[in-house]
């Protein structure tokens, strides 16, 4: 599908969500109560077909934290974001989405591990890099005082 | 011929002659053995030390570079300078290891190439021990080698040594079948299991050559399962470095690292020489045919020299696979014995038993 | 009696027990600092899991508080073996953010700079694993080739692993004069040593027990996995970004995408073959028409990408290398990621290792080509 064709699609499927057009390719921003059935639905209607999560990242803003899904579908070569927001910075949790796509599973672990982000139904969270004693360094408000010296 | 005037059995008769004469018989044995022992001893060493640094100079060759240059000239004191480094490493123990078998383990391994050493016919008269059954010695005696082995791996209490030792044990079981029975196709070609008398019988032609196809067929059999036995070249699984670090002898160190280090090459020296010996015509010149003056030519190489270039010769090509082939896995090594090596051998007894009855070898 | 032998010939009373043995973080198999912990029933492998995070340097979170220029300088680090296509990974996505368009004479010597650092990682590749397996004269063989490439980088760049040369806008300084005569001998030369190459391992019967049927990758798990690069495509999962998405000059040239069916570690192996002879392809194709024109085109001082988000992605030796800016107007990025390939391949061989022996999990790390700062970053 062309990237109109998907955006109007999408937002026939899901009118609750505000599905747009990116700079380079479709972006929708996704509540976190659906995100998991929403994205089922994305690997197994034939039409959409996202059978390749390419990557996911995590980022931070002020407010909340940002989960952000790239798919590709091998098949009709269309190409989507995702983006989930938590509900606040303190408690962050998602929906895994590694029983869709295994790869998640280990992307997961590393936005857990550098983000703080908990995924709910996650076979085995773990922290990838780092070990117990540090924070969540990717955030903005990172401060450690252990390894980091201030002149 | 000519040949004759580089035997050395007037040497060692005037030796045993002169000692009689002057103490007691049992003197003279205890001396006499006391003379062998030195003299094994410091070949074993200094042939040790000369294979490591053949072994270092081929690789570098095949790797397009120069090996050891530094250490003296053309690095031939580099292997000096190993072993003195590694004597004067701290013998470090481990922890809740067994402590009488870690401590025995080196030492088996070391003793069994002196023992099958004695049996090995250097020159015409240059032969320690000589026994009617010499090839069945062989076989027995270095079966041995496998106790040592299989006690390193289980005393280091260390799983990667153990996992090495098994590995290890297993495939030299199986290999010592192939040895044993190629070496008995030969004997079957020659009648007789007495080392001096086979190499008298190669007197008119080399075994290869008497027994063309079943012995051509023994002698591939013969170096692909002592490469096997000595945990050398392709099958060197049990130390492979990139898989499990240094196997059995992991957890040994300083001068009994030496030993296991030292009996492999050695190891290698007895498979090159039983090889020479049985198919090769021990230090039996290259006669061809009936070309009298090449012949003549050939004989007034030393018996010695031509049994240490045959050996050096098998040896190169053993080297040679060591450093081509890639690795095999361990069940890939146990299935080309059972599967493959054995059955070939077993018939190929039978093709030889057939041709010698029959008579259609030189 | 009789039940005894019968329960030791069924087996099912046996208990044996699993072990846990570590390969790594120090180990001369894994190419890097990766810690294995495979848990071996006897020789069978009943599980691996990675440890990973002994060189995590933090680079996505030190490119915020960069410039976007120095922020290439960092990618270099990650994929060592591939570092130029890194670089010029972050190059695109800042020209595409700035809708900067790049001279073509720069397409084309970025183009080539990628293929021969393909050659240089997948040569690295080939005596790294060749040494894996035991034939450890082939390490020497392909480093003795790979310095030829690397002369070539140092006469242009000024260094031979991480180059350093694109610039957003496009490439630091000009080629060197004598590079066009240098790439072409070196096409010439080692046209012929593949064969060599193929010869020495890939042909011998002892290589090909240990990598047929070994290790087998189905394409809909290379897909599931988001197993791309050689290892993916080796089970039919068509992934080339060279070949979907093109950049740079590979619009103007034609190529294959070498696909394989069986997904074992020797169609992996084989593919990485079959991609050493298309870059030479490839770089046949460009060397000689080089354009003429300018190197670069004149930037500002100080980049600052326009708010939003944009995503490259570039085809390294290893897979797909993507690199995602969110960018909030200033002249630091808010957020970079950098989708890594050895990431998502490193964690499929958990998948296909289980039923093996520990001889065949180095088989398969082999030709998997896992480079750990990749993972890491």
């Amino acid at each position: 599908m062309t990237n109109e064709q998907l955006i109007e699609h999408l937002s026939k499927a899901y009118p609750d969500e505000v599905a747009l057009q990116g700079n380079q390719y479709p972006e929708i921003t996704v509540s976190r109560e659906i995100l998991h059935a929403f994205m089922q639905n994305m690997k197994s209607d034939s039409n959409l077909s996202f059978d390749y999560l390419v990557c996911e990242s995590g980022v931070d803003y002020p407010a909340f934290l940002q989960v952000v899904y790239h798919l590709e579908s091998t098949t009709h070569k269309h190409f989507l974001v995702v983006k989930s927001n938590t509900e606040n910075r303190e408690t962050p949790a998602l929906d895994s989405v590694s029983d869709i796509w295994p790869t998640a599973e280990f992307h997961e672990d590393e936005i857990f591990d550098l983000l703080g982000i908990k995924f709910n139904n996650h076979p085995h969270l773990r922290r990838l890099f780092l070990d117990e004693t540090w924070g969540f360094p990717l955030r903005k408000d990172f401060y450690d005082d252990i390894h980091v010296v201030e002149r | 011929m000519a040949f004759e005037k580089y035997d050395f059995t007037p040497l060692t008769q005037s030796i045993h002659q002169g000692l009689i004469e002057n103490v007691s018989p049992l003197l003279t044995t205890i001396i006499e053995w006391t003379i062998i022992g030195v003299l094994y001893l410091l070949f074993i060493a200094i042939f040790g030390l000369l294979l490591v640094y053949a072994e270092r100079k081929v690789c570098a060759a095949f790797q397009q570079r120069l090996g050891p240059m530094r250490v003296g000239p053309w690095g031939l004191l580099q292997t000096i300078a190993d072993f003195v480094k590694l004597l004067m490493k701290e013998l470090i123990t481990p922890n809740r290891v067994d402590k009488f078998l870690y401590n025995l383990a080196p030492f088996i391994v070391i003793i069994v190439p002196f023992l099958t050493i004695s049996v090995i016919p250097f020159a015409p008269g240059l032969q320690a021990l000589d026994f009617d059954i010499g090839i069945f010695f062989v076989t027995a005696v270095s079966s041995v080698g496998v106790i040592g082995v299989l006690l390193a791996g289980w005393a280091s209490n260390n799983k990667y040594s153990l996992i090495g030792g098994m590995r290890s044990g297993a495939q030299i079981v199986s290999y010592e079948l192939s040895v044993g029975l190629s070496l008995i196709t030969m004997v079957v070609l020659a009648g007789t299991m007495q080392v001096s008398e086979i190499v008298e019988l190669q007197r008119g032609g080399w075994f290869l050559f008497k027994g063309h196809i079943p012995a051509i067929i023994a002698f591939f059999i013969f170096v692909v399962a002592g490469t096997a036995e000595t945990n050398r070249g392709p099958f060197d699984l049990a130390e492979a470095e990139s898989e499990l670090t240094a196997g059995f002898h992991t957890e040994y160190s300083g001068i009994k690292f030496a030993f296991f280090f030292l009996a492999e090459y050695i190891n290698l020296f007895i498979v090159s020489a039983m090889a020479t010996i049985v198919f090769l015509g021990g230090w039996m010149p290259f006669h061809f045919g009936s070309f009298e003056s090449f012949n003549n030519i050939m004989d007034f190489i030393p018996g010695i020299i031509w049994f240490f270039m045959k050996v050096f010769g098998v040896i190169f090509l053993i080297m040679w696979f060591k450093w081509t082939f890639p690795r095999l896995r361990i069940d890939q090594i146990l299935t080309l014995e059972w599967k493959y090596l054995l059955p070939i051998n077993l018939f190929n007894i039978l093709l030889m038993a057939t041709m010698v009855l029959l008579g259609w070898h030189w | 009696m009789a039940e005894i032998i019968e329960k030791f010939i069924t087996g099912d009373e046996i208990k044996t027990d699993e072990y846990l043995v570590n390969m790594g973080p120090q180990h001369p198999s894994t190419h890097g600092v990766l810690r294995l912990l495979v848990k071996l029933e006897g020789e069978i492998v009943h599980n691996v899991e990675p440890h990973i995070g002994y060189i995590h340097s933090g680079i996505e979170k030190m490119t915020e508080a960069l410039s976007y220029p120095q922020v290439i300088h960092l990618t270099d680090r990650m994929d060592y073996l591939s570092a130029h296509m890194n670089n010029e990974a972050v190059c695109l996505c800042i020209e595409n953010a700035l809708q900067v368009e790049v001279p073509e004479r720069v397409k084309y010597i970025r183009t080539i700079f990628d293929e021969l650092q393909r050659l240089a990682s997948h040569q690295l590749w080939w005596c790294a694993s060749g040494m894996d397996l035991g034939a450890l004269t082939a390490f020497f063989y392909g480093l003795r080739d790979r310095e030829d490439i690397l002369d070539i980088f140092e006469e242009t760049c000024g260094a031979r692993l991480t180059l350093n040369y694109s610039v957003p806008g496009g490439v630091m300084f000009d080629i060197h004069p004598d590079f066009q005569r240098k790439v072409k001998e070196f096409v010439k030369k080692f046209k012929k040593k593949i064969p060599e190459y193929d010869k020495l391992l890939t042909g011998n019967i002892i290589f090909q027990n240990r990598t047929k049927g070994v290790g087998i990758l189905s394409k809909e798990d290379a897909i599931a996995f988001g197993v791309t690069g050689p290892t993916g495509r080796a089970s039919g999962f068509s992934c080339d970004i060279r070949k979907h998405h093109p950049y740079s000059a590979y619009p103007y040239i034609k190529f294959d995408e070498k696909l394989g069916t069986d997904g074992d570690s020797f169609m992996r192996w084989k593919l990485r073959m079959d991609e050493m002879r298309e870059s030479l392809h490839i770089i046949e194709q460009l060397i000689d028409n080089i354009p003429e024109g300018d190197y670069g085109v004149k930037m500002k001082a100080v980049i600052k990408l326009p708010e939003g988000e944009f995503y490259q992605r570039v085809e390294t030796a290893r897979g797909e290398f993507g690199v995602y800016i969110i960018s909030d107007g200033k002249k630091n990025p808010y957020r970079i990621k950098f989708r890594s390939p050895g990431f998502s391949n490193l964690f499929a061989i958990n998948h296909i290792a289980k039923g093996w022996k520990i001889a065949d999990l180095v088989a398969i790390m082999a030709t998997f080509d896992l480079v750990i700062p990749d993972i890491d970053r």
